[in-house]
Formats: structure tokens, C-alpha cells, sequence
């Protein structure tokens, strides 16, 4: 909560470091503050902390069991080890178990390089023989491809729960969750249904937080680089950095440092980019020669070729528009426009343009053009 | 908005009426969920069963159009029952004794018959939102899109005056801005009556400033708004149209009438990055750059002006608006358009709106500022009216505001409210429509009629019908659900195969001059002839 007075530090003992930790905090956020690391798998920043995966437990002196770090709060005088060899060898065989009936195929994995699956058997490893003797035949579920942006491969996921907490704390959709029994449990839509059948809305913040390859982007392209921009759609204002490759923006993702949305996206926000390299992008300007008996008409066949970008600028002739330069397209519009000065012309400024053009237009409107019929569609 | 989005997170009590938040906003839905998940109070108006319902602790589901009457008997709830803040009242308001007598005019039962919905439940929403603090109301296009959609605003910033839940944190009134840059094309006065930063036309003192700055002679009549810009084009007042980014064929209220309007036209100019369906009655298009193609600011719905950067290169033979409208004016012998870049425009807008003031690219390069910032030493403002409103006497102004009936009401032949509603994947229509898996997820309209007027009209869902008004007849596939309340069907606008505006009615607010989007009356045929269908039996063919 905000306006709330700095709460009272807690110390502990971390691996024999005396730490400082605000009171509330787990022992995970208190390691992480000392530079301590405990290796985490269903621990997501934002996310109630569930405990389930049993990687991050940790040793607290005088307690029984091992308690899990994401979700055990700190308390006074509190001594902690995080990494001793019973503790290594309980990490290793949760891994393994984990591993167990996982599908293999990192080189073909998408995720390879990123999974945090893949890290952790670097920094844990796993004992051959024990996994050989646990390891059961991979599952071979169906892949939903059902949405066009995201696909779930089942049989990488390793059941974290990450995608169902998100939906549900993030998102407030609840689209998902855990379904099934046992070693049949898995991440289902309501009745196992595919994706676009269910309440999804197809925003991708499970896709964006999937520790592993088991919600991933149907196409996955990496960008030079990255642009900080603010989004086009609604009067939100999220921020975004548009990934770009050559002249193509192929990425769309949130900006965590921005205050109205910390990294979060909507679905159009996310993908909804995509307008930008459309075909039916106009690329040059269009004017027709005038002709009255043609402009009632609509669904005039435009240039012969719809769909297709137009390469040059165009001027309207029997009804058609013919590709004009720009040169010829602003002489046109500048010399036409002469005769309409006053109040028999009327302009709607766009929503959609940013400040600099609405003002430039308005300014044009009201000191060139001399009236002040303009007006925008705040009203639709 | 009064307030930040963030602050939404953190109110005790979110009040959201005529807003669709999680499928329009859905950034903004997410902080509803975010409160409610930290024990806020959730109240919800809304005729259809909108996502948020789900959360809600009250759901008032209201008849289209009648929110003035449950507002006001919310205000009674609230008046009766002694939950209002007296001292904010004194100390900040005015007009509250002719407020009161006009509310307490109104009987709960009255209310009941008009809304629909039991005293009870009006009642309980009252106390709620009256006895937990900061409370907030978010509202949207549900409120404003009404031929008396003023008074629907007044009577929402009655019960926010009412209970002193203004000027705080996480307390205030929100309208929720649909346009990424609806905030900031009223900013920039893209509007008939004011210069850039609401300065009146009309104010000699103003005009002198801006006619100084300008080196020109200005207009002192207020211009038209939109829809009277088609008004008149159809009478032919106006002859020649310049239009920047905006398909009002699409998008306005009974768009046979603005067609015609636009065939009246003796010029019509079309600035638009896609060949829409108003581009394409257009005698010149021009091709504009997209937002990933230039550099400028966009500024939110929370008056946060945020910077927008250049991606790419624009493509094709494209150019950014700001060009092409400079080239022009230069064209035609102009003063006062030679800038080199974005930045150059901003500083002369700084210069002229003092709202704007401190606003330079340098300041918002990390984050957006909220205006009104007048200074470059002013950090921005994130709450409005902490101290004073900005009235003449900086007194929050009471409005008495008694209960109108829509323009168009139910009658015989069109027995069913037709309310426009957006979908989740799809903003407004035109860019959402070119993302082919937009498309896959939703491609068509869907009318959303519940099972007991499809029984009654013996329609089958996914069945394709036909929806007509006294203004015209589209046709769309049936969704039968009770998201809509009997007697209601819905409808969104996207889709250039479903011009669902052809229906509606542009009945105007007296003010605000805003169609009557939200309520129209239509009635429901099946495309199927039944005689064919009686015809058919008993021949051996199906």
C-alpha cells in the first residue's frame, strides 16, 4: 500500500550472513535482496507465491521438513540455509521427477536457450541412473493450435502453474486451469476445450511469463532492435517496445518501467501491431478526376487491384482513382482547397494522429482555411 | 480521468457504469481485478452481463438509457440515509439545496419501474459506494452515447460531489477515453469551439493571443461538431471535407445519412493509412504514416502525454501527417508551418496552451507527464481538483437532473432495444480488421439476443438474421446468450459486412451534441421464408 511508513526490518541469518529483510518479506525476497540465490521454478514476480514445485526449498534451523523460500515469511532471528548436500540431493530428485516425462527435444524446442527448465538442470544437474530408472515415456498430447497467436504444447509443460495464476490474478479471466488427476494432471480450458473455444481472450501474459515451451508464440523472431513507443489502439496508453528487423516491426511488448500498464498487454496491444506491414496499406496518394455522376456510387473497384499496395499516387479518372505523385497529389488538394476557404469547408481531425498533427491541423483549419468547423470523433 | 489508472488498483470501491472496461479497456479491467482481489468493493451498472459482472458485489442491470433514474434514486439512497459528506458539500459545492429537492422528488419505487431494478438492490449499491472510501466511478461510452447523455454525466459527478469522493486519491470520476488519442485531439482543440488547451474561440483576449502567435485574422464563430458537420453537408452548407484517420461510414450513427451527406460533397480530401470505406468515396487520398513511422505524442485517457517514437521508415510512398498537412498549407501560401520535426511543433504548443506548458520531449522522454503542468519546474498533476474545481467560483457545481426517456423508444413494430457494444479483439474498424488472426479469433458480427426473444422469434443460434431499424437492415449470425437482457439485443460495430450503424439513431445531446448510439429500436426477422419452409413438408424433400 502507498503513504505507508517504512516497516520494521527483520533480521536473520542466510548461509551465516546476517541479513535485513522488511517485515512480510519471504525468504526468497530476503535472499535475493543479500545476492543469495535459491533456484526457483513456479515463483513468478506479481504472482501469489504456491509453493508446488518443492525446487526452492530451503533449511530453517529448529524447524522440521524443508520449507519452500517463495512462500515462507521471514521472521526474527530467523537462521536459514539454502544450499547443503540434503538439500541438494532433495532439489535434485524433484528436478528429476520433474524431468521424468518431459519431452527431450530442446533442440527443437523454441524455447531452448530461454527455459528455465534448462537452467536449472545446469545449476542442479540430475543423477543419470535415477532418471533412467524414473523416466517414463513421454507424454504425447495433442498440441492446441487452435489460437493464431499462441500455441500449448502439453507435453512441456511442467505443470508450474504459472499460466493458471496469471490468468486468474492478472488478467481476471480464469480461462484456464489445473484439470485431470495424478500424473494425468495437466493445464486445461474449461471441459478441455480448445483455446479460442474458451473464455480466453487471447491477451498472451501466460505466453510472456511460460517458464518453459509450453505456451509459446507461434512464430518467435528476435529483433535488432527495440523502440519504446506508447500503443495506437485505446486511450489507455500502455507503453511498448516494438521489436524491429530491417524496416519490419515483428514484436510487440510491454514496458515494465511504464506506470500506466508495468509491462503489461492487452491482445490488441500485443498483436494488434500487425495492421502496420498489412497489404491493404495505402502507399501513395489517390485522387480521382471529378466526375458527379460517380460519386454516389460505392464500392467503386478503387485501382483494378485491391488488396494489393499501391505504388504510386493516384487521381480518380471515370471513376477510378489514378496513382499520382506527391507533388501533383498536394498542388491538387492546395489549389482545390483555395476555392473553399471559409465556412463552406469543414475538417475532422483523427483520434487516431498524434498531438503535433492535431494541432497543426486545427491550426491550419482555423488560420489558413478561416473557420472552426472542425471537430474530431471523440463522440463515436 | 480525475484520477491515475494505477490508483484504480487501489480504491475500496470502484463504482463502473456504462463501461465495458475489461473488453475496451482491458488494461483498466485488470485493476478492477486488482482491487477487488485486494477486498475492494465492486459495483457494477450495466444492462449486459459484461465481464466484470462476474466480480461485482452488486450488479445493477439497468434498462438501456434509464441511467439518470438510477443514479438519481442512488443519490436518494444516499441523501435519506445520511451517508452523504456534509462537510465536503459545505466547504466545496454549491447548488446542493435545488439538488436535493429534485432528488428527493424522485420515489425509489418509481425508479424501480423505470430501471428495473429492485429498491433492494439500488439501495444496497448506495450504502456501499456512500460508506466505503476512496470510492471511484469509471464510465464510458455506455453514459455519454445518449441523447441525454450531459445529464447522464451530471448526475454521475452529483454523486461523486454527494459523497466528497472527488480531488483524493483513488477517489474521483473517470471517463474512460476510447481513442489512444481522444484525450489529446480535445487537448490540441480538435474541437469547433475552442483553440488548443479548451480556449474559447469566442474570448476576444484569446483569439488576440492566438492571432498574435498565428499572424492571421481568426474566425470568432464556434464551427460544427461532427455530426452536424454531415448535417450540413447534406444541405449543403458545407462543400468541402478534409478528413484525417476517421471512417465515419463506418463508425457514425445512421450511416446512410452520412453517406448521402458525403455524395453531396463537392470535394472531399481522405488522409488515411488504409483505403477505407470513406477513402474510398474521397476525390484525393492521401497515404499517411502509421504511428510506428513518426515521432510525436500521444496523450491517454489519464492526460499522461507520452512520447511516440519512429520504428521504421515509412512505408511505401507513405508520409506522417504532420508533413503532408504542412506541405499543403505551405502550398497554399501559408505562414507558420516551416518545421523541421515533431519537437519544433510541441514547443509552439507549449508556448499556447497552458496547460501544456511544461511539457517538452526532454521531460517525457523516460516517463509521460500528467497536465495540467503549466511549468517546466511543475511535475504534473495526477489527481484533478485536490484543491479547487475549475468552475468560475471553484465550487463543485450540484445539477439537478430529472429523468428523460431516450429519443427512440420500443413500439410495436420494432419491439427491441439495440444497444452497440465493442468486442475484446476488435477496436473500432479498420486497423484490428487487418490482423488476419484478429479475424480468425472473431471475424463476423455476432447479435447477442437472449433465449427468450429467440424462442418468441423461433431463432436459432448461429442462424442468420435480420436486424432492422426504422433507418435501415443488416444482417448478422444470432448469438443466443443471456448477456443481453430480455427485450435487449446487442451489436458491435467492426465489421464493413455488418454496418451495424446503419441502424442506429443520430439523435443528438443538446450539448454535447453526441448520436444516440446506445439505445435504438429495431425488430428481429429470420432470413428464412417460412412458406418455402411449409411449402417443403410433406414433399419428400427436406
Amino acid at each position: 500500500m502507498p503513504n505507508q511508513p517504512m516497516t520494521n526490518h527483520i533480521s536473520l541469518n542466510i548461509n551465516g550472513l546476517d541479513v535485513k529483510a522488511p517485515e512480510g518479506a519471504t525468504i526468497l525476497k530476503a535472499a535475493q535482496g543479500a545476492g543469495i540465490y535459491i533456484p526457483t521454478l513456479c515463483y513468478c514476480p506479481g504472482l501469489t507465491p504456491e509453493g508446488t514445485c518443492r525446487i526452492c526449498l530451503v533449511k530453517i534451523e529448529k524447524k522440521k521438513k524443508l520449507h519452500p523460500a517463495c512462500r515462507t515469511p521471514v521472521e526474527e532471528g530467523m537462521a536459514v540455509i539454502t544450499d547443503d548436500a540434503e538439500i541438494e540431493l532433495v532439489r535434485r530428485v524433484t528436478l528429476e521427477l520433474i524431468l521424468s516425462d518431459h519431452d527431450f527435444n530442446c533442440l527443437l524446442c523454441p524455447k531452448s536457450g530461454t527455459c528455465r527448465l534448462q537452467e536449472l538442470v545446469n545449476r542442479i544437474g540430475f543423477a543419470e541412473k535415477r532418471l533412467n530408472r524414473l523416466n517414463r515415456v513421454a507424454k504425447d498430447l495433442p498440441v492446441d493450435t487452435s489460437n493464431p497467436f499462441f500455441d500449448f504444447n502439453p507435453n512441456k509443460c511442467i505443470q508450474c502453474g504459472i499460466c493458471v495464476r496469471t490468468c486468474r490474478e492478472i488478467v481476471g479471466v480464469a480461462a484456464i486451469d489445473m484439470g485431470y488427476r495424478g500424473y494425468e494432471l495437466k493445464v486445461s480450458t474449461f471441459g478441455d476445450k480448445p483455446f479460442t473455444e474458451s473464455v480466453c481472450v487471447s491477451c498472451g501474459e501466460c505466453v510472456e511469463r511460460c517458464p518453459v515451451g509450453a505456451l509459446i508464440p507461434k512464430r518467435i523472431e528476435y529483433p535488432t532492435r527495440e523502440v519504446k513507443t506508447t500503443c495506437a489502439y485505446c486511450g489507455v496508453g500502455c507503453g511498448l517496445y516494438l521489436g524491429v528487423r530491417g524496416n519490419t516491426v515483428i514484436r510487440a511488448r510491454g514496458d515494465c518501467e511504464n506506470p500506466v500498464n508495468r509491462g503489461e498487454l492487452c491482445i490488441r496491444g500485443r498483436f494488434g501491431y500487425k495492421f502496420i506491414h498489412s497489404p491493404d496499406r495505402l502507399s501513395s496518394p489517390l485522387v480521382r478526376a471529378y466526375d458527379p455522376l460517380e460519386r454516389i456510387a460505392h464500392g467503386i473497384d478503387e485501382t483494378g487491384r485491391p488488396g494489393k499496395p499501391l505504388t504510386a499516387p493516384l487521381v480518380k479518372r471515370e471513376g477510378k482513382f489514378v496513382e499520382v505523385n506527391w507533388d501533383q497529389a498536394i498542388k491538387y488538394v492546395a489549389s482545390t482547397l483555395v476555392h473553399y476557404k471559409g465556412d463552406q469547408f469543414a475538417a475532422v481531425s483523427s483520434a487516431k494522429c498524434t498531438n503535433e498533427e492535431n494541432y497543426l491541423f486545427q491550426k491550419f483549419v482555423r488560420a489558413v482555411m478561416g473557420t472552426n468547423k472542425i471537430d474530431h470523433c471523440a463522440r463515436l | 480521468m480525475t484520477n491515475t489508472i494505477p490508483e484504480i488498483g487501489k480504491a475500496a470501491c470502484i463504482f463502473v457504469i456504462g463501461s465495458n472496461t475489461a473488453a475496451a479497456h482491458p488494461i483498466i479491467g485488470r485493476q478492477i481485478n486488482r482491487a477487488v482481489g485486494n477486498g475492494a468493493k465492486l459495483i457494477v451498472a450495466d444492462p449486459r452481463e459484461i465481464m466484470v459482472c462476474r466480480m461485482a458485489d452488486v450488479w445493477l442491470r439497468h434498462q438501456p438509457g434509464t441511467d439518470v433514474a438510477l443514479l438519481n434514486a442512488i443519490a436518494r439512497v444516499i441523501i435519506e440515509e445520511k451517508l452523504l459528506d456534509t462537510s465536503f458539500i459545505k466547504e466545496r459545492c454549491e447548488g446542493f439545496e435545488a439538488f436535493e429537492a429534485a432528488v428527493m422528488a424522485w420515489d425509489l419505487s418509481q425508479a424501480e419501474e423505470i430501471t428495473g431494478v429492485a429498491a433492494r438492490q439500488i439501495a444496497e449499491a448506495a450504502r456501499m459506494y456512500a460508506s466505503t472510501s476512496p470510492a471511484t466511478i469509471l464510465y464510458a461510452m455506455g453514459i455519454t452515447q445518449h441523447s441525454h447523455g450531459t445529464d447522464n454525466v451530471k448526475a454521475v459527478a452529483n454523486l461523486a460531489l454527494l459523497t466528497g469522493n472527488i480531488g483524493k486519491p483513488s477517489s474521483g470520476v473517470n471517463p474512460l477515453r476510447g481513442q489512444n488519442n481522444v484525450q489529446g485531439a480535445c487537448d490540441m482543440g480538435a474541437l469547433p469551439d475552442v483553440f488548443p488547451g479548451y480556449q474559447k474561440v469566442d474570448d476576444p483576449e484569446i483569439r488576440k493571443k492566438f492571432e498574435k502567435a498565428w499572424d492571421c485574422k481568426l474566425n470568432a464563430t464556434p464551427g460544427l461538431t461532427l455530426c452536424e458537420i454531415f448535417e450540413a453537408a447534406h444541405s449543403g452548407k458545407v462543400k468541402a471535407l478534409y478528413l484525417l484517420g476517421e471512417n465515419p461510414v463506418l463508425t457514425e450513427a445512421d450511416t446512410n445519412f452520412v453517406e448521402e451527406a458525403i455524395s453531396h460533397l463537392e470535394l472531399l480530401v481522405v488522409q488515411d493509412i488504409f483505403l477505407t470505406e470513406t477513402a474510398q468515396m474521397a476525390d484525393v487520398v492521401l497515404p499517411a504514416a502509421s504511428f510506428a513511422e513518426k515521432d510525436g505524442t500521444f496523450t491517454n485517457t489519464e492526460r499522461r502525454v507520452q512520447r511516440v517514437r519512429k520504428a521504421i521508415e515509412p512505408v511505401g510512398n507513405t508520409r506522417s501527417d504532420w508533413m503532408i498537412i504542412c506541405d499543403t498549407a505551405k502550398n497554399m501560401g501559408a505562414k507558420g508551418f516551416d518545421f523541421n520535426k515533431p519537437e519544433e511543433i510541441m514547443e509552439e504548443i507549449r508556448s499556447l496552451t497552458p496547460i501544456y506548458g511544461g511539457i517538452t520531449y526532454e521531460r517525457i522522454d523516460e516517463a509521460g507527464v500528467q497536465w495540467p503542468c503549466p511549468d517546466t519546474e511543475h511535475s504534473g498533476t495526477p489527481y484533478l481538483y485536490a484543491e479547487r474545481f475549475t468552475t468560475p467560483g471553484g465550487r463543485g457545481q450540484f445539477t439537478p437532473i430529472s429523468y428523460t426517456p431516450s429519443a427512440e423508444v420500443t413500439s410495436h413494430e420494432y419491439p427491441l432495444i439495440l444497444t452497440t457494444r465493442r468486442s475484446i479483439f476488435h477496436y473500432h474498424s479498420t486497423m484490428s480488421r487487418k490482423v488476419a488472426g484478429l479475424n480468425t479469433l472473431r471475424g463476423e458480427e455476432q447479435v447477442e439476443i437472449n433465449p427468450v426473444d429467440a424462442a418468441g422469434l423461433e431463432i436459432e443460434d448461429g442462424e442468420t438474421v435480420k436486424v432492422v431499424s426504422r433507418r435501415g437492415t443488416v444482417r448478422a449470425k444470432a448469438k443466443i446468450s443471456k448477456i443481453t437482457p430480455p427485450g435487449v439485443v446487442s451489436m458491435t460495430f467492426h465489421y464493413t459486412e455488418t454496418r451495424t450503424n446503419v441502424l442506429t439513431h443520430s439523435a443528438l445531446d443538446p450539448i454535447a451534441k453526441i448520436p444516440e448510439l446506445k439505445v435504438c429500436a429495431v425488430k428481429i426477422e429470420r432470413e428464412i421464408d417460412y412458406r418455402t419452409e411449409y411449402w417443403g413438408w410433406g414433399t419428400g424433400k427436406d
